[in-house]
Order: structure tokens, then sequence, then C-alpha cells
């Protein structure tokens, strides 16, 4: 144990929890893909030295409180309206960096209007958009990205094409918008992953410098206890089925 | 010297926002408001006093700038008519709840449903009652003239700002459309990033500091008590609007055995159905309310010891007039008269009706 206190110096640390993340305790499940990707939110605003000029817009769904957790200015915005709160924000204080961060349901069900608009008139922002193919907060129920087959509360046998449509694939669609610049689509399920998706957080911010237009970073991600699987189960899961409807990778940079 | 112009109600709105100094306007276009949003593109605010101006996809994106503008602690107003106002109210219950000062401006036409693109007061009690979901009021202004279009976008953003609330202007299509000798007011320079930093800066999303917490607009609280305190809160805030707020015209009350009640284009009707009632010697006067919330309940009440009865005067099926009976408390009787649809009624049926009730 003295051992261990002799390490456990300043002079030691090589990696320390970014002063923009709070200390409030998450709320999220264990092995939930939004604690990480607060963190990258949290460290990229850190590294770009932008916590005064950004301004987050929280979604309805299980982030409803990330401002609880990335010590920046707030607007929690009512369901699938962050785009639309975003756009105003943005305009009427140009100088900022501002951001939405929305789930799936969020984005790509209740405010498919907004989300598409918002990226048609190319606002000045960027959307964290997080996939997990499945309403968390609700307790579990289908949203527009879950798979064909996946069981959720409201799809208890499955989803099924011709009673619950098909999943959208709605990044695909932002991509084609000519006010989107970039695009991209990346997980949060390894390291590596994670440092990817770091580096695409941090180009969509400064992308706002940039004055390009909106850029979109999809996390591809797990919600274990909708699934009702493990977080290890979850990311298997998650690499086998979710990666094949939603690849991996760089969809638009321009 | 101030300037005075011959202007449509709906062109006085525009003109009186940037006029004003307001940072912002996100609208849709709707019959028969879309002058406002018009007048303001051709006008091009953006070069001049540096306001923002954009058409949204749809109503319920515009209400949701509004609320993201009003969060940056700027002026930001939008425009709309009755179908339009309906798909504002979810965002209306978000900005109440959040506290967040803004300007709406509902120029009512006859519904339920897509309605008629004709006047009407047929939204009173949406407009009076909440609207959307929850315990909560829109401050809300009722012009009868064009000159009130104009006059009261500065008031209602002073309201807005004094209780940081939403504020609505509750008009409807003919004073909207309609043309008036209006006096502008004179040009006022928005707020600047200081200004707003002091007035506005312990709740505003300006950025978040080192030497302060950060802000963060939300209507959210899971927790049931503290919900409440803050409904209680919300409350007392309401209770100190309806006590120092009301606005109320008297026309002819003084001598007066009976009394109208009426806001907007009917009470200017009643005004003229008045002027012949007198003539034959029937003394009747007219309350006004300016505004429908808070509502003169007290000035109603005071004369309900001194006449023999109320008659409420709308362009609805009877929405105003049950404030009339709340403030009357039974003591006379309180007989109602209105049109729907659209079809304004005329002085002449209104004097036919209502001595039909003496």
């Amino acid at each position: 144990m003295s051992e261990l206190n002799d390490i456990i110096k300043d002079e030691n640390i090589v990696l320390k929890k970014s002063p923009v993340l709070t200390d409030n305790v998450m709320h999220y499940c264990p092995g939930c893909t939004h604690g990480v990707v607060h963190k990258l939110v949290a460290e990229v605003i850190d590294e770009l030295g932008i916590q005064e000029k950004t301004v987050g817009v929280s979604p309805v769904g299980c982030s409803v409180f990330a401002y609880n957790y990335i010590d920046i200015d707030w607007v929690e915005a009512a369901h699938g309206r962050a785009p639309a709160v975003a756009t105003a924000v943005s305009r009427l204080k140009p100088e900022k960096y501002v951001f939405t961060y929305q789930g799936d349901g969020d984005l790509a069900s209740i405010g498919c209007a907004e989300i598409m608009h918002a990226c048609s008139r190319g606002e000045n922002i960027v959307v964290i958009f997080i996939n997990n193919a499945i309403y968390g907060m609700t307790g579990g129920q289908m949203a527009p990205t879950t798979l064909l087959g996946q069981k959720t509360a409201t799809t208890p046998y499955g989803r099924d094409a011709k009673l619950n449509g098909f999943p959208l694939k709605i990044t695909e669609l932002l991509a084609q918008l000519d006010g989107t610049c970039y695009v991209t689509r990346q997980s949060a399920d390894t390291p590596g992953a994670i440092r990817k998706t770091k580096k695409a957080i941090t180009k969509a911010f400064q992308n706002t410098r940039l004055e390009k237009g909106v850029s979109v970073v999809e996390v591809v991600s797990t919600c274990n206890s909708g699934w009702k699987v493990s977080p290890v189960k979850a990311n298997e899961w998650m690499r086998e089925n979710m990666f094949k409807k939603y690849p991996i990778g760089v969809i638009k940079d321009i | 010297m101030a300037e005075v112009k011959l202007m449509k109600g709906n062109e006085v709105i525009a003109e009186a926002a940037i006029r004003c100094g307001a940072d912002g306007y996100f609208g849709y276009p709707i019959t028969p408001q879309s002058e406002v949003m018009e007048t303001l593109m051709v006008r091009k605010p953006w070069e001049t006093t540096g306001m923002v101006v954009l058409q949204a996809e749809s109503e319920i994106a515009s209400i949701n700038m509004v609320y993201g503008g009003a969060a940056t602690g700027k002026k930001i107003l939008t425009s709309s008519s009755s179908p339009g106002v309906s798909l504002m109210q979810e965002g209306l219950t978000y900005i109440a709840g959040a506290e967040l000062p803004c300007l709406i401006v509902d120029v009512m036409r006859g519904g339920p449903g897509l309605g008629t693109i004709q006047p009407s007061q047929s939204d009173y009690f949406q407009a009076t009652k909440g609207g959307g979901h929850g315990d909560y009021h829109l401050i809300v202004l009722a012009p009868a003239t064009v000159q009130e279009m104009n006059d009261f976008v500065e008031l209602g953003f002073d309201l807005a700002f004094k209780y940081r609330n939403p504020a609505m202007i509750l008009a409807d299509g003919a004073t909207g459309q309609m043309m008036e000798k209006v006096e502008l007011s004179e040009q006022k320079p928005r707020w600047t990033e200081e200004e707003i930093q002091k007035m506005s800066g312990d709740w505003a999303t300006l950025g978040k500091t080192k030497n302060r917490e950060r802000n963060i607009i939300t209507s959210l609280e899971l927790e049931a008590s503290r919900q409440e305190d803050f409904n209680i809160k919300l409350q007392k805030k309401y209770k100190a609007i309806e006590e120092n707020e009301v606005r109320y015209e008297e026309y002819m009350t003084e001598d007066a055995d009976y009394i109208f009640v009426a806001y907007g284009t009917s009470a200017r009707i009643c005004k003229k159905s008045i002027q012949e009632l007198r003539k034959e010697g029937i003394k009747v006067g007219l309350i006004r309310p300016i505004t429908l919330y808070p509502f003169p309940t007290k000035p109603i009440a005071k004369f309900a010891d001194k006449v023999k009865s109320f008659m409420s005067i709308e362009m609805s099926a009877g929405q105003m007039v049950e404030d009339v009976r709340l403030a009357v408390n039974g003591k006379v009787d309180v007989n109602f008269y209105g049109r729907m649809g659209g079809v304004i009624p005329t002085p002449e049926e209104i004097v036919d009706e209502f001595k039909k009730t003496i």
C-alpha cells in the first residue's frame, strides 16, 4: 500500500480528468457509451481552449442531463428541437462554438425535420449523434435506427419491416445535404475507436471556426441495459450487427 | 419629430421590432400575418441594427429558435396565426418553464382546424390560460389599433424582461390587415453585449467564465418537491403580474347602467354600438381589457355593484365571458354576444342583441 502511495503523486500523473468535466457522478448505466463521449467532448473543449466560448444544447433522452457533466453553459431543448435551438444560439452569438448532443430518437425520429433543415441551411454548428438503436430513457422501445429483427419493448418479436418500417440511415441522408461539411460515423468500443472519435469531434469543433457549415459526428453506441446483455456482449453485438448497417468511417469531408 | 405613416398592423409589428432594438425574429409564413416577416426581409435590419431574421421550416422550429435566442439574453420575437400558434404550444410551455423573456405575436384567425383566414378571437383560452401543458401563463396584450400594434411590441418586451416570462400580443386578423395612421417609435440601439451581461449574466448562456457557475436553461426537475417549489415560485410571479400589470380602457363608464366588455376589434365596434344606444338614452359603457392576462378582474368587479348587467362581445363562441362572470361573481347578469368563423359583428347587431337582454 505504501508503495502505491509513493506512485500516486502529481509528478507521475500521465492522464487526468479534464477540468471541463464536472465531478458529478454520472447517472448512466455501467457500460453506457454516453460517459465516454461526454469525456471526449469535455477534453476537446479543454484542449481547444474554448470553454468560455462553447454553448451546448442537450436533448431529451438519456443524455438530457448532459449539462450536469460538462462545465459549460447549456440550453436543454425540447425533444428533437436541439438543432432549432442551436440555430438561434449560433446566429445570435456567432463567436460561440455551438453543439447539439442528441440520441437516435431525438435526432432521427421526433427531431427529423429540425436536423434536416439545420443541415440544409448549413448552420455553423456541431452535431454529436449517439446511435444505440433503442430508446434508453423510456425503457428500451424501438428507435428509428433499431435493426430489423432487433427485439425491443415495442418490437418484442423483433423489428419487422412490414409492421415497423426499416432502420433509418439518417447520417447518410444528412451527408446528402449541401449545408453539411463534415459527416462521419465512429464508435467508442475500443481505445483505438475512442481516439478516432475524439479526432472527429476535434475536427468538427474546428470546422465551426472555419464557418463551413454543419459537422455531424455519429457515434455508433451500445445500450446494454436496453439491449439486455452485458456491456462486453453489447460491444460484440454492436460490432457484429450495427456496424453492418451503420459502417464506420468518414461519409463526407469537404 | 415623430414619424407618422399609414401602415398595416402586421407591417407595424416588423417596424416596431426593428425600432425597439430587437435582436432576432424567427417565423414561418401563415395568413393573415405573413407581412410581418415580409416587411422584415425587405427592411434587411441585419444590415442596419444587426437584427437576425430567419424563416424557419415550421412554427415548431421557429418557437424553438425563439427559445434558443432568448436563452442568450437577447430580445427575440416570432409571429404567427392561430394554427401556427397551436404548433408553438410545446415551445411556449418550455419557454415559460425555463423562464425566458420573449415576444410572440398571434394574429388570430377562425378555427378550429385549418378553419378560415378571416379575423377571429377564438384563441382567448389558448392564450390566457396557458395553452400548453403545465401551470403557466403568458402575459397577453390585446391591441385594438395599429398604433397599439406598434406600442405593444416594446411594452411586450419590457414586461417579458421584467418578469422573465413570455409575452404575447394577441391581435386578430382585422388589426393585422387594417391600415391606419401610426406614429412610429424612435429607433433605439440594440443592447450591447455588456448591457446583456449586466442584465442577464446570472442566467443567460453567454459562455461560462471562470468566475461563475455554468448557466443552464432548462425546465427539467425530476424531484417532485423541488418541482413543486419551482411551481410555487412561478405562481408568486403570476400573482405579482396580476397585482401590477393590469391594463384596461374605460369608455363612457361614468354614468353607465350597463357595461360591455370587449377587446381588440370587437371593442372598437362596441364603441359605435354604445354611441347608438346612448342616442336612445340607454347608458352603456365599455371596459376594454388591454391585458387579457392579467385580466382586469377588479375593475370589472367594481362595476358589478353599480350596473344592471354586463355583456361580453367577442368574435368567438364565448371565451372571455367566463372571466367576466368570475369577476362579476353572480351579482348581476353577464350576457354574451359573439360571431364565429371569421365573421365580424356589426354595431347594429350588437345593439339589437343587447336590447334583447334589458
